[in-house]
C-alpha cells in the first residue's frame, strides 16, 4: 500500500482500471473494429513515460484481467500487452523526443504488433483467418494517441508521478 | 522475458486441457462490476424511458398486447389438439416421444468487445442452474449456446462465431447439413453440400438434434441464394440465422429435462412449457 502511495502509482493502476472500462465499453455492431486498443495505448505510454511506476508483472495482470472480461483465452491479452512493453522499453528514450504526430506512427506500429500476437493466439484455437480489418484498431489507436497523450501528461504532472 | 514465457504457458494450458476451468469460473465475479459499470449509461437511459411513457402510450401498448395475446391463444388451442394428435401418431409409429423444453429467459448483459468473437454475455448463472452447454434461443430461432458460466452471469457462443458449427436440416424434406458460422453477423455457410441436392432459395433449416446439443427442431436459418459453380466441388450455400442475433435483448436458455417429463399426460406439458 505504501509503494502505492508514495510515488502516486495508484494513477497508474487506476488509468489500467479506465482503459479496460474503455475496452469493454458497448458499442454498435458497424463500429466494433473502430475501437482503439485502449489497454496497449496506456501500457505504451507508462512504459516509456514511467518506466519506474509501472511493471511488468502489473502489465501481465492487467492482460489476464482483460482476457477474463472479454473471455478470451487466458493469456492472451497478457502475451501481446507483455510484446508492446518489450518493444516500447526498446525504444524508451528516443520515442520521448519525437513529435506527436511521430509518436502516432510509432503507436500505429506498436499496436499492430499487439495486434499480430493477439490474432495469432486467436486464430490457434480455430478461428477462420480474417482479412486485414484487424489492423483497424492500429489506426483508430493512432488517431488517439495525442489525445490520451495530453490527457495523461497532465495527470501526470498534476500527481508528480515520475 | 519469464513473464512472456509464462503468458505462453497458461495459454497453452487453457486452450489444450481444462485445467483453469474452476480458477475461471471463481475468478469471472470480478468481471461483473466492470460490464456493471459501463452499462450504467444505458440502463439509466433505460429507467427513464421506462418510468417517464406517457398514459396514452401505455394504453395503446396494453391495447396491442391483449391483441396479441388473443391471437397466440388462439393458436395454441390448436396447437393442443395437434400435439395429441402428433404424441398418438408417434405411439403409433413406435418412435420416441418429443421431449418437451423448460426455458429459462435471461436477459442480455452485453456482446463481446472483441469484434472477432461473437460471443454475449447473459445475467443467469450458475445461481440459476445454467451449465455449459445449454442451447440459447431467442423468440425467431436458435442464437447459440452457453460456454463459460459464473456465479452471476454467463457468456454464451453464437452460431455465427467462426468456431462455430451446428447440424441442420431441412424442414422441408429432412435433408442434413451442417451449419457454419463465418464471423458475419448476417451469414452462415453449409458447408458440403453436393451441387445435386435437393435445397431451394427459402427453405428454413431446423435444428436436427444429431450432435446431441441442440434441441430438435428449432429454427436456425433460411436459404437466401444457392450457386452452382461447376469449377466448385460442392453447392454454394448462403443462409442467414433466423434468430436476430443483433437485436434481441431478452433470450431463452433451454433446460432439458427428461426425468420431468416421462408420464403420460405429455401432450398436455408439451405446451404448458414453464416459463420462469
Amino acid at each position: 500500500m505504501s509503494l502505492l502511495k508514495s510515488h502516486n502509482r495508484w494513477l497508474v493502476v487506476l488509468t489500467y482500471m479506465v482503459a479496460l472500462l474503455l475496452s469493454v465499453f458497448p458499442l454498435v455492431y458497424t463500429a466494433r473494429w473502430l475501437r482503439p486498443e485502449f489497454v496497449t495505448i496506456f501500457v505504451i505510454y507508462w512504459v516509456i513515460f514511467s518506466p519506474q511506476q509501472t511493471s511488468l508483472m502489473l502489465i501481465f495482470w492487467v492482460g489476464c484481467l482483460q482476457d477474463l472480461l472479454e473471455a478470451s483465452l487466458l493469456g492472451q491479452h497478457a502475451l501481446a500487452l507483455l510484446t508492446v512493453a518489450y518493444l516500447s522499453l526498446l525504444l524508451g528514450q528516443r520515442f520521448k523526443h519525437y513529435l506527436v504526430w511521430q509518436q502516432s506512427v510509432v503507436v500505429f506500429l506498436l499496436v499492430m504488433a499487439h495486434q499480430l500476437v493477439d490474432n495469432w493466439v486467436h486464430s490457434m484455437q480455430g478461428a477462420s483467418a480474417v482479412s486485414l480489418e484487424f489492423l483497424m484498431p492500429a489506426f483508430t489507436s493512432a488517431l488517439f494517441w495525442p489525445l490520451i497523450w495530453m490527457f495523461l501528461e497532465k495527470a501526470r504532472a498534476n500527481f508528480r508521478v515520475t | 522475458m519469464g513473464l512472456g514465457l509464462l503468458a505462453l504457458i497458461i495459454i497453452s494450458i487453457d486452450f489444450y486441457t481444462d485445467w483453469l476451468a474452476p480458477v475461471r469460473a471463481q475468478v469471472n465475479v470480478i468481471a461483473a462490476p466492470f460490464y456493471k459499470i459501463v452499462n450504467t449509461p444505458k440502463s439509466v437511459f433505460d429507467w427513464g424511458s421506462d418510468k417517464l411513457v406517457s398514459r396514452e402510450d401505455l394504453q395503446r401498448e396494453n391495447i396491442d398486447m391483449r391483441t396479441e395475446l388473443l391471437i397466440h391463444q388462439r393458436k395454441l388451442q390448436q396447437m393442443a389438439t395437434l400435439a395429441a394428435e402428433n404424441v398418438r401418431l408417434r405411439q403409433l409409429l413406435n418412435s420416441a416421444k418429443m421431449i418437451s423444453d423448460r426455458v429459462v429467459v435471461a436477459e442480455l448483459i452485453s456482446l463481446s468487445p472483441d469484434p472477432l468473437a461473437h460471443k454475449v454475455m447473459i445475467n443467469k448463472g450458475r445461481q440459476d442452474g445454467i451449465f455449459v452447454g445449454q442451447p440459447l434461443l431467442d423468440a425467431y430461432g436458435l442464437m447459440g449456446q452457453i460456454i463459460e458460466v459464473g456465479d452471476m452471469y454467463s457468456w454464451a457462443l453464437l452460431i455465427t462465431d467462426s468456431t462455430h458449427a451446428l447440424p441442420v436440416q431441412v424442414n422441408r424434406n429432412g435433408v442434413r447439413a451442417v451449419a457454419e458460422g463465418v464471423g458475419d453477423l448476417y451469414r452462415l455457410k453449409l458447408r458440403h453440400l453436393p451441387n445435386t441436392i435437393d435445397i431451394r432459395k427459402g427453405d428454413l433449416l431446423v435444428s436436427s438434434g444429431l450432435g446431441q446439443r441442440f434441441p430438435v427442431g428449432y429454427p436456425v436459418a433460411e436459404v437466401v441464394s444457392i450457386t452452382h459453380d461447376p469449377g466448385k466441388p460442392f453447392a454454394q450455400v448462403e443462409v442467414i440465422p433466423k434468430a436476430k442475433l443483433n437485436r434481441s435483448r431478452y433470450v431463452l436458455i433451454v433446460v432439458d429435462d427428461e426425468q420431468k417429463n416421462t408420464g403420460s399426460n405429455s401432450a398436455n406439458s408439451n405446451f404448458n412449457g414453464k416459463v420462469q
